[in-house]
């Protein structure tokens, strides 16, 4: 069995995370295959491409209901950038999507400063700085971190999602990484 | 709002790096998925390979380069050249690009920028715009349109374009400093992030651009030195525009 699953909803561009896990010597594979992402010991919701089309295949697949239940029964899930906000109720993107619902809260189109939010920024408290390419962001109880006053990271039980790119993330981002995989 | 961000620009055709580069110290001396990950290593914040040859059969070379570059590199990255279609922007963005961007073929479609952001957000749609005497330029900067550059970058921004790569064409390559009026112009007309181009001679140029811009395009300053490229950073934190911070890999 792999490291890693990795799981597909049909946007694409995985290749980034999977050759950051490779660096640091995690095996992956890529899938929205539900009994696969149930029984994997690690699960990564990877964040490109937009909100409707993203749920559309894992509710078709049946990949948003093993989440779900994988979240019941413990098992550690990353969220990154879109797969963060995919895991909350609902989304203003694509005229209104309804999301995996792990977490309460919504995701709002931001409309402070240069919207996309691009490049790097530190998160608050954590003192790292990450890469950001985002329009919207979340609104959650559950909010962990913070950056330029967006909540940027949001963790509730065995779920922790993040809004940066940890994959594009150089260095700071790898060792990132690398304490998701160690944590239990 | 985030550090403002140094972007080294790869010419590419081919498959190769062309022009400008001083390879001293590279074992493959056009090899852009070495030169990528160098510069990634000396602190780039994103990179922009630009295909300049970009005849239709380079979007297949690219897309193997796109892959081979996705699989090395952990900073993001931009394509730009041969993107004539959704098509084109999928197979690069799928091939582990993070953002294509879009010039002459944005120009004579615009649809095409709508189409692409819808698909992958705004922020994977960059629209580069060469400009000068106040019209948009065509054909690496040779051919003059009747397109006016500040109506066409917020109409861009409008379609969904998630950023503007200006470049001055009267600058590019004299390495004596970027427009920053027209990079001012431009960003006070619309509220999505721009990349100052063309010009770069020197870290005050740079720190200069970077003080109106979100972003600055290097090319031939890093190409002549690729191992330059931490102390050009040095140079840009010293005179009071702070980068991100670097660390060890894991």
């Amino acid at each position: 069995m792999s490291d890693v699953v990795v799981v597909d909803y049909g946007a694409g561009n995985t290749r980034s995370v999977r050759a950051a896990l490779a660096h640091l010597g995690a095996t992956s594979v890529v899938t929205s295959d539900p009994s696969t992402i149930r029984k994997s010991p690690k699960v990564i919701l990877p964040g490109v491409g937009s909100a409707r089309s993203a749920m559309e295949h894992l509710n078709t697949t049946g990949a948003a209901r093993a989440l779900r239940e994988r979240f019941d029964d413990g098992g550690s899930i990353l969220g990154i950038c879109l797969g963060m906000q995919l895991a909350l109720e609902t989304s203003e993107e694509d005229g209104g999507v309804e999301g995996i619902g792990l977490l309460a809260g919504s995701v709002y189109r931001m409309s402070e400063g240069r919207v996309p939010r691009l490049g790097w920024s530190e998160v608050d408290p954590w003192g790292e700085t990450y890469y950001f390419a985002h329009s919207y962001a979340a609104k959650s109880k559950d909010s962990v971190a913070t950056s330029d006053g967006v909540i940027v990271a949001i963790e509730r039980g065995s779920f922790l999602g993040v809004q940066f790119h940890p994959e594009k993330s150089g260095a700071s981002g790898l060792s990132f990484l690398e304490r998701c995989l160690s944590r239990a | 709002m985030p550090l403002p961000r140094l972007i080294p620009c790869l010419d590419v055709a081919n498959g190769r790096v062309v022009k400008g580069v001083n390879f001293l110290g590279l074992r493959d001396v056009g090899d852009p998925v070495e030169l990528a990950k160098h510069y990634s290593d000396g602190g780039a914040d994103e990179l922009v390979f630009l295909d300049i040859a970009a005849t239709p059969d380079d979007v297949a070379t690219m897309t193997s380069v796109v892959a081979q570059v996705a699989d090395v590199l952990e900073i993001p990255f931009t394509v730009g050249g041969g993107v004539r279609s959704v098509q084109d922007a999928i197979r690069i963005i799928e091939s582990g690009a993070d953002r294509v961007s879009l010039n002459s073929a944005a120009l004579s479609d615009p649809t095409l920028i709508t189409a692409i952001a819808s698909r992958y957000g705004s922020q994977a749609v960059v629209v580069a715009i060469d400009a000068g005497d106040g019209v948009v330029h065509t054909h690496g900067g040779r051919v003059a349109t009747t397109t006016k550059t500040i109506p066409w970058a917020v109409e861009a921004a409008e379609r969904g374009a998630g950023e503007i790569l200006l470049t001055s064409i009267a600058h590019d390559g004299k390495r004596e400093g970027f427009d920053l009026a027209l990079t001012a112009a431009v960003r006070g007309a619309i509220a999505i992030p721009v990349i100052a181009s063309g010009g770069a001679g020197s870290a005050a140029h740079v720190v200069a651009a970077l003080r109106i811009a979100d972003a600055a395009l290097v090319a031939s300053i890093v190409h002549e030195n690729p191992s330059g490229l931490p102390g050009l950073r040095d140079e840009i934190e010293a005179l009071g525009i702070q980068l991100r911070p670097l660390k060890e890999r894991p």
